[in-house]
């Protein structure tokens, strides 16, 4: 850790540091956004990894790079790109995705194409801005430090409605993502459900991506939700694990980079995929202590703390 | 077109990238490994910044870091990589959850790279990140050129060299680990392949773009036909013809940059695809 006579220090008094931290507006913010991030991701996320569509997330993380670039091109405001691209993108994708039973690698390769498409309008659209580079940096890893006023609430509105409609297509999703060709026979429309899930992954992947990057929103939708999913299969426990583990993420993140001088995508990547690792290794030691306890008597092992 | 000594570079070193990417890309398809693909294209952007902040060669950071994720995907995967549970969506769907948070924190490497080096050797740093995301056909010299060529070929005779095996390993594991095949060893052996492929093709249409050259010819000629040969055949044709179209169009106009041209061609070729069939 590098120590600067002028610039903040880190010391062993945890309240003094967070207050430190919290002294100014900006970190706040950055909190406030990175929190909010965490919840919805955390949420989305958890459904993406359940259904296998981690390819279709990253690929729908990408359309926010076209969608910035194309925004500037038009001179509208990049919102709008983001939103248009993400959506499309869900759109393409999901053509593919549901009712006509495609072979998985099949389903891939769609995705793959869908996504080189993406990326080389977005390349096309930067030369033909001929932008300044630098601007490319930031809408791939994004600037979690300079959140205004304005783009935190609004953030928070897409977030709730984010929420809300996962909350209320909750039920029937989780029905076809576990069994679709059951939920197909009992009447459920399985392609429109897989069409406004990737809808929904869109939109809380534009929403995402303007704050953190197009990089690094997958480091919250994915890592939080694969290390619940790996500890525990029961669903209302393991979405409570994926939203503190985001959090966690997040704010641990922020408030290391703060201390240094590296930017907070490194650690927020970093710092999950610990936590990936470390629930991994977990679910591995478990498995292997029930499989060693169930011979001798059924009764559970005592269980230890998560994650410290 | 072919006085421009820039444009002759380009055109050796792209056919025989194009050529390396839609043989191997044709068993990516076939094994269901695009994600993984797609995961080796992003390892090359940190390699590449890693070894530039180290200031060696950066071709050195490309290939190091592309073949070491290779290999270690390989080893490391499960389901379809290792065939041991035969080729289920569901194996090599778990497979992906696993292959998105390691290159998650790949990325998060990256940023760190990029941050070293644009505090370390003032400036230089967005320029080289540019060229790696993006790739820069027209700005390979005679020498980059012909190693590109030569890497090129040597991978494509290596497929070549392990493609019966690894056409009976990717459609029947289980029948073939029975016969004695070493499934798990072939798996690794590919994707180390791969990794070679990616860093050759970085060079050409950059990390991002890599994804279209390796799955799009390859995904179209699956379309078209389930015969091996054939397919493989018409995958390298593909890739050959995105390649050259889009470098001629890239050449003809000038706000087009080579890479979008070779991946915008190569993606259209794959819903001509689509639709024809």
């Amino acid at each position: 850790m590098r120590t600067e006579p002028t610039g903040p220090t880190i010391g062993w008094d945890v309240v003094r540091d967070v207050s430190q931290v919290l002294e100014y507006h900006f970190m706040v913010n950055a909190l406030l956004a990175g929190g909010v991030v965490a919840v919805m991701a955390g949420l989305v996320g958890w459904m993406m990894v359940l259904r296998r569509e981690t390819f279709a997330g990253h690929t729908l993380a990408m359309m926010a790079f076209p969608g910035a670039s194309g925004a500037a091109l038009l001179g509208v405001p990049a919102a709008w790109g983001y939103f248009a691209f993400c959506g499309a993108g869900a759109l393409a994708i999901g053509r593919f995705a549901g009712a006509e039973r495609r072979s998985w690698s099949e389903r891939s390769a769609n995705t793959g194409a869908v996504q080189a498409l993406a990326l080389a309008m977005g390349f096309l659209f930067v030369s033909l801005y001929g932008g300044v580079l630098g601007d490319l940096e930031s809408v791939l890893f994004g600037n979690l430090l300079g959140v205004s006023d304005t783009q935190l609430l609004g953030l928070t509105g897409v977030a709730a409605a984010a929420v809300v409609a996962l909350a209320a297509l909750a039920r029937p999703l989780l029905f076809a993502s576990v069994d679709s060709d059951a939920a197909a026979a009992r009447g459920l429309p399985v392609q429109a459900l897989s069409i406004s899930f990737l809808a929904l992954l869109g939109l809380a992947v534009a929403a995402t991506s303007q704050i953190t990057g197009v990089m690094l929103v997958f480091a919250l939708l994915v890592a939080p939700a694969a290390s619940a999913q790996a500890l525990t299969a029961r669903p209302l426990p393991s979405l409570g694990i994926t939203v503190a583990l985001g959090l966690l993420v997040v704010w641990l993140g922020l408030g290391i980079s703060y201390y240094s001088v590296y930017p907070a995508g490194f650690f927020i990547t970093v710092i999950s995929f610990a936590v990936y690792l470390l629930a991994r290794l977990f679910a591995v030691a478990l498995a292997r202590r029930s499989r060693e306890r169930a011979p001798a008597a059924s009764r559970p092992g005592p269980r230890r703390g998560v994650i410290s | 077109m072919f006085s421009a000594e820039f444009m002759r570079n380009a055109l050796l070193a792209g056919t025989f990238i194009a050529l390396a990417c839609g043989v191997s890309g044709w068993f990516v398809v076939l094994r269901g490994q695009v994600f993984a693909g797609d995961a080796l294209s992003h390892v090359a952007f940190p390699g590449a910044l890693a070894a530039a902040a180290a200031g060696i060669d950066q071709r050195i950071g490309l290939f190091a870091a592309t073949i070491a994720a290779g290999a270690a995907i390989g080893a490391l995967g499960r389901g379809a990589l290792a065939g041991r549970d035969g080729r289920s969506a569901s194996a090599s769907a778990a497979e992906d959850t696993a292959i998105g948070t390691v290159f998650t924190v790949i990325l998060g490497l990256g940023v760190f790279f990029l941050t070293l080096l644009s505090t370390s050797s003032a400036g230089g740093a967005g320029i080289q990140g540019a060229r790696t995301l993006f790739g820069s056909v027209f700005g390979l010299g005679a020498g980059e050129a012909r190693l590109a060529a030569g890497v090129a070929i040597a991978a494509l005779l290596l497929t070549a060299a392990i493609a019966r095996p690894l056409l009976f390993a990717s459609v029947f594991p289980d029948v073939a680990a029975a016969r004695g095949v070493r499934t798990r060893l072939l798996s690794i052996a590919f994707a180390a392949l791969l990794g070679v492929v990616a860093a050759e093709a970085t060079q050409a249409v950059g990390a991002l773009l890599l994804l279209g050259l390796l799955a799009a010819p390859a995904a179209a000629a699956h379309r078209v036909t389930a015969a091996p040969l054939a397919g493989l055949a018409l995958a390298g044709a593909l890739a050959l013809g995105a390649m050259w179209g889009g470098l001629t169009l890239a050449y003809a106009l000038p706000w087009l940059p080579p890479s979008t041209a070779v991946v915008l061609i190569a993606v259209s070729l794959y819903y001509a695809a689509l639709g024809w069939r």
